[in-house]
């Protein structure tokens, strides 16, 4: 028998569990889509509360994110695993990776939704005053939608640090991907394919949507100066990235 | 329509507005001229509740203006234009004008771009409904803030130096828009520059300077005789 770590009959073995691996792919997806739901409402609340002028949310913001921010997710997870139950409270493993990798994204993405807010000009928020919205309409209806296109590369970073860190509940446990793929691992004392295997489904779902991502803001970059681009001279541009030159033509 | 009572405003030690008692008549056409950093831009800004006055009352149609009744009152009386347009970039013009419409007056959608496309017609800019704001001159932005302003159909519009930040080629097409306005029954407030525009237009002319009106009159009276020094020194030197 062949004895290195990657011979093919070890990928065999690892192709006939697929099952464990996919069960275990699934509760990440579902872990990572709802805990991201719950970091961006957070983000997005908690981020409108850190640029508003009233000193109390302000402050309220600024707990969490220092809190949060500054004591690894690992602890977290812990203390609602082993924490929480001491003074009555039970969660299940699902609960807590959505709660606790929600909580702990949700601190980062209202950092990134603050500096976007405060990149848009006060004029802004004026004109929606001017008009008779109160704070909240005015964040809705006009200030939010400017930020998507700022904060959209920022938020993805955010969402792909999501994804990695639910491998974190495999310290409880969490029936997470990594948990499936490391106890899998060390019952058949087969760890290199496992985890090779493992890093590739996170890059599966990591990959395309940065990708997304990207095409996506280039694509609302464009939208907004689509009608410059038509009015300009129709002459040919003889060199690279025309909506860069576009945009700062609109601007 | 507005009424001002000794409103002051600060801005930490800096006294902005001194005490200032003004009231503007339904319909009036109000000009308010003078040096920059006199005051009138937060003065018009104390009227719509962007700036909050540190003393004293402004009142709306006989309601006293508060921080807690403001977005009330400003939706159902008062329109701004301002010297930086405040366009929304990311909306078409057609949406920039319905948005408050549809939003706050909760009129459909069908409705309020009839109206918008009648204040277009008004500025002139009907074929540039579907196009975003950035591509337009600064003059064609100020116009559709115009109709941004009147498609609320609000009985009063407050002017912060509407044409201070356009091109001198494009203001006399924004200045011809306000004059053709200044003949329908709407209460105007204007800071500006334009002398020719002020003896025009207005009913009335405020002159201040460090945060007090000096002097205020007919624009005959205004530009003809006027009685204060300070008045007398900063018409020579802007209508040379």
């Amino acid at each position: 028998m062949n004895s290195s770590p990657f011979s093919l009959d070890k990928w065999g073995r690892l192709f006939v569990s697929w099952q464990t691996f996919a069960e275990g792919f699934l509760t990440t997806l579902v872990i990572a889509v709802l805990a991201l739901a719950l970091a961006l409402l957070l983000g997005i609340v908690f981020g409108m509360f850190s640029s508003s002028h009233l000193r109390g949310l302000k402050g309220v913001s600024r707990v969490y994110v220092e809190f949060i921010q500054n004591i690894p997710l690992v602890i977290q997870i812990f203390f609602l695993y082993n924490g929480l139950p001491l003074v009555g409270i039970m969660l299940d493993k699902f609960t807590i990776g959505v709660l606790g990798i929600g909580v702990y994204t949700g601190a980062y993405i209202s950092e990134v939704v603050r500096a976007g807010i405060q990149s848009i000009p006060v004029g802004q928020m004026e004109a929606a005053k001017s008009q008779g919205f109160t704070h909240v309409q005015a964040m809705r209806y006009i200030i939010l939608p400017q930020t998507v296109k700022i904060v959209l590369p920022p938020l993805t970073n955010q969402a792909v640090n999501l994804i990695k860190n639910t491998s974190v509940l495999a310290m409880i446990a969490g029936g997470d991907l990594m948990y499936r793929a490391d106890s899998w691992a060390s019952s058949q004392l087969l760890y290199g394919p496992a985890y090779v295997t493992t890093g590739l489904l996170y890059f599966v779902l990591c990959f395309p949507l940065a990708t997304w991502a990207r095409n996506y803001e280039q694509r609302l970059k464009s939208h907004d100066v689509q009608s410059a681009v038509l009015l300009q001279k129709s002459k040919k541009v003889f060199w690279g990235s025309l909506p860069e030159l576009s945009k700062k033509g609109a601007a | 329509m507005i009424k001002l009572e000794h409103v002051c405003k600060s801005f930490g030690d800096l006294e902005v507005l001194k005490d200032i008692s003004l009231t503007v008549e339904e319909g009036e056409k109000l000009v308010v001229i003078g040096p920059s950093g006199s005051g009138k831009s937060t003065m018009v800004r104390c009227m719509n509740f962007l700036e909050e006055p540190t003393a004293g009352q402004v009142f709306i149609d006989g309601t006293e203006l508060t921080a807690k009744n403001k977005n009330d009152i400003v939706r159902k009386n008062i329109a701004m234009v301002f010297q930086q347009f405040n366009l929304y970039p990311h909306m078409t013009v057609l949406q920039n004008i319905t948005l408050a419409p549809i939003k706050l007056q909760h009129m459909s959608k069908q409705d309020a771009e009839k109206i918008a496309y009648e204040y277009l017609d008004v500025v002139g800019l009907r074929d540039k409904a579907h196009v975003y704001p950035t591509t337009l001159s600064g003059g064609q932005q100020q116009r559709v803030a115009i109709a941004r302003a009147l498609a609320t159909k609000q009985k009063i519009i407050l002017f912060d130096e509407p044409t201070s930040a356009l091109d001198p080629e494009t203001v006399q097409e924004v200045l011809d828009v306000m004059i053709q306005l200044s003949r329908i029954n709407i209460t105007m407030v204007v800071v500006t520059h334009e002398m020719g525009f002020a003896r025009q237009v207005a009913d009335r002319i405020l002159f201040m300077d460090h945060g007090a009106i000096l002097e205020e009159g007919k624009p005959e009276h205004f530009f003809e005789n006027p009685t204060n020094e300070r008045t007398k020194a900063f018409l020579s030197k802007i209508l040379k």
